[in-house]
């Protein structure tokens, strides 16, 4: 059984349809790239498969649950995490662990024991009594990551989760990705650095809302006749689309 | 000078398009107004009471007629025995309770004397006073209409003037309040947030490199709100004299003029308030609890200065609030003119002034 | 139940991080309860009466120094002419002018009756009302000293004799009356203003979305948000209340557990209401100013600084639908006059259905905004 699978699945907003007729499969463990410009629906999709936002038609099943039907459901399984937040700036590491390893009904033992090794694993071990607001983007990031699969979801979604990064802190996340792929734990992650890409399983190509391309990044260049992701994506999204450059 | 009128134009933008801001700033002023000229106010109506009846003969019932009649009282129950007083108070529904002696009409023809006792619930004790005095008026009257013909009345009899509202309306001490308070709050409070935004934003630093100079930058903040301001306070005069009738009875020009004034002492006090502000909510937090919570508090809007302690008189006089609200009563309800408020339009002429420089003085510190 | 206490943590924790907070919560309050009980006071007692004497008889001298010694009254010591007392009037010099015409003193010894001009400024219409019934009261007093001074005998037949006391306020002192008013007041600001802000908050900073995706129940969101205010408004009171009875003798006469209690019902009510605003607020700013609003609506219709009897029968029903209303109400008797559950049942019914209403839409339009 796929950990991800949508049939059809739709969102409009009025008149303007964010996603438009999204079918598409992931396996278990894969890493899936979630590929498309700013605004072509890849946060909007993510949000329906997290139970977010319900489908105006189609559906998703995420593991194994039918989450236009039952959201709550959904959510003790995965786990999110997005740029634009990661954690609680006036708290601190030790504090943020210990309210999401709650708040998803763990006990005491379970947040101590996963936390510290959490923590050991990245090294972070002498901050957690920091705020967040004094650590750096970096670390943040791959914090919040983190603690986004103390829970031991089956699936966890990733929004854009290296914006603003070095290159280096980037490489270190993406080790993370792999490891946890690695334990079974499906990773479908967004972004719209097309290097990234070449580091997926597959990926898909959202141009305004639907899927224009699906397959390995390998086979995608074959298929295309480009050497590089960012020409290929140029090639794909150039019908009135916008990108940028990693 | 085109570039200046551009950056109001950005400004208005900004103001128009923030829905939630412009119901602040004029919804505020016309609910406020609603408030105070229909529902706020001081004056005792219909107030509820209760009735211990024991003689329930003619002339009590009279009385009581009288009382009902008068539109002060209105009557929430009849008291079955003494005893029940303190529970009925305790309702909370009742502020004056009437007890009748027993035989009252006969011991007043007989014997020419009748007890009346009038309890009244003082928790408010302006209210208690005033729906006694209002008691007794109505008894008073009721004696005087039925007295035996030819009975001369005895004593001194005050002709009672209520200068410059005969009508004794509520709302004629709070327009004047009214309109201080808006506009403070449009022209102090959210010109030093609006100020105080761009430099959260950042947008400051963008400004100050360009070729305008920061005077201008600030004066075109300033002016949007300058004129929002003015529309506000007319509409308030408009208002009130046009529906509760509030009367301005001086020189229109000089209420205009010393309005004029007044925006520009609280535009200037918002600009200080924005120097010292890092952010907005600074701003916010020192505009509404350093500036509008005192000035509403102390400036003599509500409360009668006079009735407060030494040291809260002392701070009062630091309001600019204070002493518009005495120009704007003095030319609005008494029709007097500048002389009688000479002293106070110098006062807010040289807080102007004040807040003026010393804001020039901390732009400038920051500049450098 | 286990979640909710794991939210009220981390919100407690955020509140006392905040370093702006902890003097807003604390000291503020304390410094308006004093500030605003020192100022609230409407009470009519510096009275600026000046005399002008056109008679200039025994009399109508000491019918003015009558005013002398007054407690409630300020005799000015000037001798003014009518047009100097009406400058002076304009001045805000001189509340009252007592005018003696020529021939008062004739007119009284001769008829047993004069008349005399009391002007008023009644710009204020209570202060000139009461001012003017004080005038009359000691004009009456007179009166009175003056029948039994020159042995006129006052008849058997002086027709209704009045009685008259006050309850509750034996001093009629403002401050019993102004400072259960503050403590609502209070109680208030914190429900709506903080609570609002609060949650908008978490909606501009983008929490609100992480907290989307975990399994937190809605209610669970909610009931962990709000009872650290609830927590916070008991404390306040508390603080509220001792520096009340300390400070201005403030009596307590009920009791504390049907404040208490009421209070915590009253909190949910109005948090409820700071849920709403925030509910439909983008920023932290937006969620302030609708709040201040409301707040500032809310507070004027409570029966607070005026009383709720004045109001024409229009504003008297939107009472019924302001839960600062209630609490006034309450927070009055149990405090003034020792009302107890049964006295204030119809408030508690009444603040109960607000809360339920209120929460209910807050719940709703939170529902609506995330699908």
């Amino acid at each position: 059984m796929s950990a991800i699978s949508s049939q059809s699945l739709t969102r409009k907003f009025g008149d303007f349809t964010a996603v438009d007729n999204l079918t598409l499969e992931v396996a278990k463990g894969e890493i899936f790239g979630f590929l498309g410009a700013n605004g072509s629906g890849k946060t909007t999709a993510i949000r329906m498969f997290c139970g977010l936002l319900a489908p105006t038609s189609g559906s998703a099943i995420v593991a194994g649950i039918d989450v236009a039907k039952q959201p709550d459901a959904v959510k003790t399984r995965i786990g999110y995490m997005s740029q634009r937040f990661s954690l609680y700036e006036d708290l601190t590491v030790k504090e943020n662990l210990a309210f999401y390893g709650g708040v998803y009904g763990l006990n005491r033992k379970e947040i101590k024991d996963r936390s510290n090794e959490l923590l050991d694993r990245l090294g972070f071990k002498a901050q957690e009594n920091t705020l967040i607001q004094s650590l750096p983007l970096g670390w943040r990031q791959k914090l919040a990551f983190s603690a986004a699969l103390l829970h031991r979801p089956e699936i966890v979604f990733l929004d854009e989760p290296t914006g603003g990064v070095d290159p280096i802190t980037r490489r270190q996340f993406w080790e993370l990705i792999y490891e946890t792929a690695a334990t079974g734990v499906t990773v479908l992650v967004t972004t719209h650095y097309m290097d990234e890409a070449e580091y997926c399983t597959r990926v898909s190509i959202m141009v305004n809302g639907r899927m224009e391309a699906l397959g390995s990044s390998r086979e995608l260049k074959q298929q295309y006749g480009v050497d590089n992701m960012d020409a290929l994506f140029f090639q794909i999204a150039r019908p009135g689309g916008t990108f940028t450059h990693a | 000078m085109k570039r200046y009128w551009g950056f109001v134009a950005k400004e208005f933008m900004h103001i128009l398009r923030d829905s939630r801001t412009m119901l602040v700033l004029f919804g505020m002023p016309l609910a406020q107004i609603m408030l105070f000229g229909y529902a706020v106010t001081n004056e005792v109506r219909e107030a509820g009471i209760a009735i211990y009846d024991p003689a329930q003969d003619d002339i009590t019932h009279e009385i009581t007629h009288e009382l009902l009649a008068s539109g002060y009282f209105r009557l929430e129950q009849m008291v079955a025995q003494p005893e029940d007083m303190e529970a009925i108070f305790r309702k909370g529904k009742v502020k004056e309770i009437i007890s009748y002696e027993s035989g009252f009409a006969e011991k007043l023809l007989k014997n020419g004397t009748a007890q009346l006792q009038v309890v009244t619930d003082a928790s408010d004790p302006n209210t208690g006073t005033t729906l006694r005095n209002y008691t007794f008026g109505i008894v008073g009257q009721y004696q005087r209409a039925h007295l035996p013909a030819g009975t001369k009345i005895g004593g001194i009899q005050p002709v009672v003037q209520m200068r410059y509202n005969p009508q004794l309306k509520g709302v004629f001490t709070f327009v004047p309040g009214l309109i201080t308070i808006i506009l403070m709050l449009i022209s102090a409070m959210m010109t030093s947030i609006s100020i105080a935004r761009e430099k959260e934003n950042g947008t400051m630093e963008v400004l100050l490199t360009s070729p305008m100079a920061p005077a201008q930058i600030i004066l075109s903040k300033v002016t949007p709100y300058l004129l929002l301001a003015l529309i506000d306070g007319f509409g308030i005069l408009a208002l009130g004299k046009w529906v509760f009738h509030v009367p301005i009875l001086g020189n229109f020009y000089l209420l205009s003029a010393e309005l004029g004034l007044f925006v520009l002492t609280s535009l200037s006090l918002g600009v200080l308030i924005s120097t010292v502000s890092p952010n907005q909510q600074v701003a916010l937090m020192l505009s509404l609890a350093g500036l509008m919570l005192p000035s509403i508090l102390l400036s003599g809007f509500l409360f009668p200065i006079e009735n407060m302690p030494v040291a809260l008189q002392v701070i009062s006089n630091a309001l600019p609030a204070r002493w518009f609200i005495v120009i704007v009563k003095n030319i609005m309800l008494k029709g007097l003119g500048f002389a009688s408020i000479w002293k106070e339009t110098l006062f807010l002429a040289g807080f102007a002034v004040f807040f003026i420089g010393v804001s020039i003085r901390r732009f400038n510190i920051r500049l450098e | 139940m286990r979640t909710i206490f794991i939210i009220v943590v981390k919100e407690f924790r955020q509140i006392f991080r905040n370093k702006a907070m902890i003097p807003l919560i604390f000291a503020l309050p304390v410094v308006q309860l004093v500030l605003l009980a020192l100022a609230a006071d409407f009470e009519v007692k510096h009275v600026k009466i000046a005399v002008v004497d056109k008679d200039g008889s025994t009399e109508s001298a000491q019918l003015t120094n009558r005013f002398a010694g007054l407690e409630y009254f300020q005799l000015l010591p000037d001798r003014l002419s009518p047009s100097g007392a009406d400058l002076a009037m304009g001045l805000d010099q001189v509340d009252i002018i007592l005018e003696i015409p020529a021939g008062f003193a004739a007119d009284l010894v001769r008829e047993g009756a004069a008349q005399v001009l009391v002007t008023a400024n009644a710009i204020d219409g209570v202060k000139g009302g009461l001012g003017a019934s004080y005038t009359q009261a000691v004009i009456q007093q007179y009166y009175q000293d003056w029948q039994v001074q020159h042995g006129i005998v006052v008849p058997a037949a002086s027709g209704i004799s009045f009685t008259w006391s006050n309850w509750y306020n034996p001093r009629m002192d403002y401050k019993t009356y102004m400072v259960p008013g503050i403590l609502g007041m209070l109680v208030t600001m914190i429900g709506m203003f903080l609570s609002a802000m609060n949650v908008a908050r978490e909606r501009e900073v983008g929490t609100i979305e992480q907290l989307n995706v975990t399994p937190i129940k809605k209610y669970q969101f909610i009931i962990g948000k709000l009872l650290p205010f609830v927590v916070i408004a008991l404390v306040e009171i508390t603080i509220g209340l001792a520096v009340g009875m300390l400070l201005y003798k403030v009596p307590f006469v009920g009791s504390p557990v049907v404040l208490y209690g009421y209070t915590v019902l009253y909190m949910i009510a109005v948090l409820g209401i700071g849920l709403l605003i925030s509910s439909s607020s983008d920023t932290q700013q937006q969620a302030m100013f609708m709040a201040w609003f409301l707040m500032v609506i809310f507070i004027f219709l409570s029966g607070f600084f005026t009383a709720i009897e004045n109001m024409p029968n229009w504003a008297r029903i939107l009472t019924y639908f302001n839960p600062v209303r209630y609490f006034m109400d309450v927070v009055r008797m149990v405090m003034l006059k020792g009302s107890g559950w049964a006295d204030i049942a119809f408030q508690v019914k009444a603040t109960a259905l607000f809360a339920l209403v209120v929460n209910a839409l807050a719940v709703w339009s939170y529902q609506k905004r995330v699908g």
